[in-house]
């Protein structure tokens, strides 16, 4: 399989192809649709936090799949951006046990402080906020997904840290 | 202190190491169970009376015993870590502090089994343990546990971690194996079940992560041992994961002996509820299981203390008991809202119905949008009747169990505590501002007498 046909100009990294070839390998012959969400995940940190057309188009060819078997996957799980998001993207828990340990508030602050609603991106293009369903994490709660990790036990002094953290480490990027 | 098979090392400096839980005596079972048949592997699990721990407590070892062995064709063991019922964490607890305990167990199994190569299912926001135990199966790989002619037994075996990517109904163990086959996840029709027809059309056992950790004790101290614990068909330990209106949320391993008050009273679990308020209601087994007020949740309608095991917090049935389940622990305190409780996790199942099934993902919708309206006092009475109808045509009439697990809770939430939705109804204004309370649900219960 050459798995240097890319389509257009997306085209995953020499380091990043020989990780998609690792990963097809985990399954039979014949089944690397297996490897369809790990590459996914791949593709959404490689090309900007979300899946554009082109990117999907690019995994089909790899994987030799139809294109609508990616597009009907990635649209499947909620984890996969179909839009653009911020450069941090704050995933709020607003799930029975979060909500009993105070995720409304904790919401509406981070819409205060950040002057948009759920769902939006702040004009600066630095952060998203997106409510979601449990996480795992009901004990430690309220809490939200930040990139690879949890931020757990989240009060409004957290959230202040958490937004200012993100500002500085942008700012040192730029 | 009850006895503790799963989490005695947990705090163990070092134990997420492969050195550290070696030493410990990490990997013991993999050793004694190579040189064990196959067959007499599976009857230990069977003599240990394990019960599955990812929600329905189906038998372990008749689960194993069932595997279609047809000759020519490749097993898989594949591990159900898509923990994602509202309530429950204790897997990734596991995972994250104790990985080896699971490659362990999973080694075993592979083995009794006959899988040379087996898939731990992750659900995609646990991203940064799945790194965890990519580094501990390497470690094993190293030293000799996974791979090829594992100890010289000739047996071979390969470990993946493959990460979902935000999908609840991937637990469901058929939709786990579409998306493990880079699908949605849609769950299939049963029979052909998973140990005839499962992964890639092969025969396949998917079992719970603390399922297969327990496979670890088992096999070191025999399962007839593992069987001393606990009372009835609950057998052995289990983790509770705690939260809600808690002292101390978190992970507990218990012998199931112990009582539900016990357990939310006790400083050695809950250690009570904060700031001396009082307790109105509890989820015992994750949000599917039903919603008890705290009079039932505490004694059955017998009059007996509720024990914190399988019969026991099922005792008197859906009118009068709740489930196991997940063994996901929620505790409201008074001031919480028992209809807003149950709308949130009706937005929950409504967000993770896979749409497949018209009952279930028109009727998530519906319980949702009604909810939401009594809860922001817009409400009529006629809407909790609408309410109880839906959730029974939900019920029973889909491919999976989600349909069930999303109207359980909307059934119990009525039938314990219709007289707070009815509050909602002809409080409109009050209702936004003020909290139902704790009213009667602590009252005793009249235990009619028998002859």
């Amino acid at each position: 399989m050459n798995l240097e046909s890319g389509i257009m100009n997306v085209q995953f990294s020499k380091e990043k192809l020989n990780k998609v070839s690792e990963i097809i390998k985990r399954y039979p012959q014949g089944k690397q649709k297996s490897a369809l969400l790990p590459i996914l995940h791949l593709a959404q940190d490689e090309f900007g936090g979300w899946l554009d057309t082109p990117v999907m188009d690019y995994i089909a060819t790899l994987l030799q799949i139809e294109p609508i078997e990616v597009y009907e996957v990635a649209s499947f799980y909620s984890m996969y951006n179909l839009k653009p998001v911020g450069k941090y993207l704050f995933e709020v828990c607003q799930t029975g046990p979060c909500m009993l340990n105070g995720s409304d508030q904790i919401i509406d602050y981070i819409k205060r402080k950040l002057n948009i609603a759920v769902g939006d991106t702040t004009a600066d293009g630095l952060f998203t906020l997106k409510t979601v369903e449990c996480l795992g994490a009901c004990g430690y709660a309220p809490m939200m997904q930040l990139g690879k990790t949890y931020r757990e036990h989240l009060t409004k002094e957290k959230v202040d840290a958490i937004v200012e953290e993100c500002r500085n480490k942008a700012a040192i990027n730029n | 202190m009850a006895k503790k098979l799963l989490l005695d090392k947990a705090d163990v400096s070092g134990i997420r190491t492969y050195e550290v839980y070696r030493r410990e005596g990490g990997y013991r079972s993999v050793e004694k169970a190579l040189k064990m048949s196959t067959a007499d592997i599976v009857e230990e699990v069977k003599k240990s009376g394990l019960r599955g721990r990812g929600g329905a407590g189906f038998p372990t070892g008749m689960k194993w015993s069932f595997l279609a062995k047809p000759e020519g064709i490749a097993r898989y063991l594949v591990c159900n870590a898509d923990e994602s019922e509202p309530g429950t964490f204790k897997d990734r607890y596991l995972m994250e502090f104790i990985p080896h305990l699971l490659i362990e167990g999973m080694i075993v199994a592979s083995f009794a089994l006959g899988s040379n190569n087996s898939y731990i299912y992750i659900r995609g926001e646990y991203a940064w343990i799945t790194d965890i135990l990519e580094t501990a199966i390497a470690e094993a790989r190293q030293n000799g546990f996974l791979g090829k002619n594992i100890l010289g037994s000739g047996f071979d075996c390969e470990m993946y971690v493959q990460r979902g990517a935000g999908a609840y109904i991937c637990g469901e163990e058929t939709a786990l194996i579409e998306s493990l086959e880079g699908k949605r996840g849609n769950p299939r029709i049963k029979p052909p079940f998973p140990a005839i027809k499962g992964l890639w059309d092969c025969p396949t056992v998917v079992n719970n992560v603390e399922t297969l950790a327990a496979v670890v004790p088992i096999i070191n101290e025999g399962g007839e041992e593992y069987a001393k614990i606990g009372v009835g068909k609950s057998t052995g330990t289990k983790l509770i994961s705690a939260c809600g209106n808690i002292n101390k949320p978190g992970i507990f391993e218990i012998d199931m002996t112990i009582s539900v008050e016990e357990f939310i009273f006790s400083d050695e679990y809950c250690g009570g509820i904060p700031n001396g308020k009082r307790l109105k209601a509890c989820i015992p087994g994750g949000s599917s299981v039903p919603i008890l007020p705290a009079n039932l949740l505490l004694t059955t309608a017998k009059g007996e203390k509720r024990l914190m095991n399988y019969e026991s917090l099922s005792d008197g049935g859906f009118a009068t008991g709740s489930m196991m389940g997940s063994g996901g622990f929620i505790v409201l305190d008074e001031d919480q809202c028992v209809v807003r409780n149950t709308m949130t996790l009706a937005r929950f199942y409504h967000h993770e119905s896979c749409g497949q099934c018209s009952p279930c993902r028109e009727g998530t919708g519906w319980m949702e949008r009604i909810l939401k309206k009594i809860e922001n006092g817009k409400g009529e009475m006629k809407d909790i009747d609408l309410l109880w109808d839906i959730q029974r045509k939900i019920e029973g009439n889909t491919i999976c169990p989600l349909g069930d697990a999303a109207a359980w809770p909307v059934a119990a939430a009525i039938r314990h505590f219709r007289d707070e939705f009815e509050w909602h109804v002809l409080n409109p204004e009050k209702c936004l501002t003020e909290n139902f309370g704790l009213r009667h649900y602590a009252d005793p219960i009249h235990v009619p007498v028998t002859a």
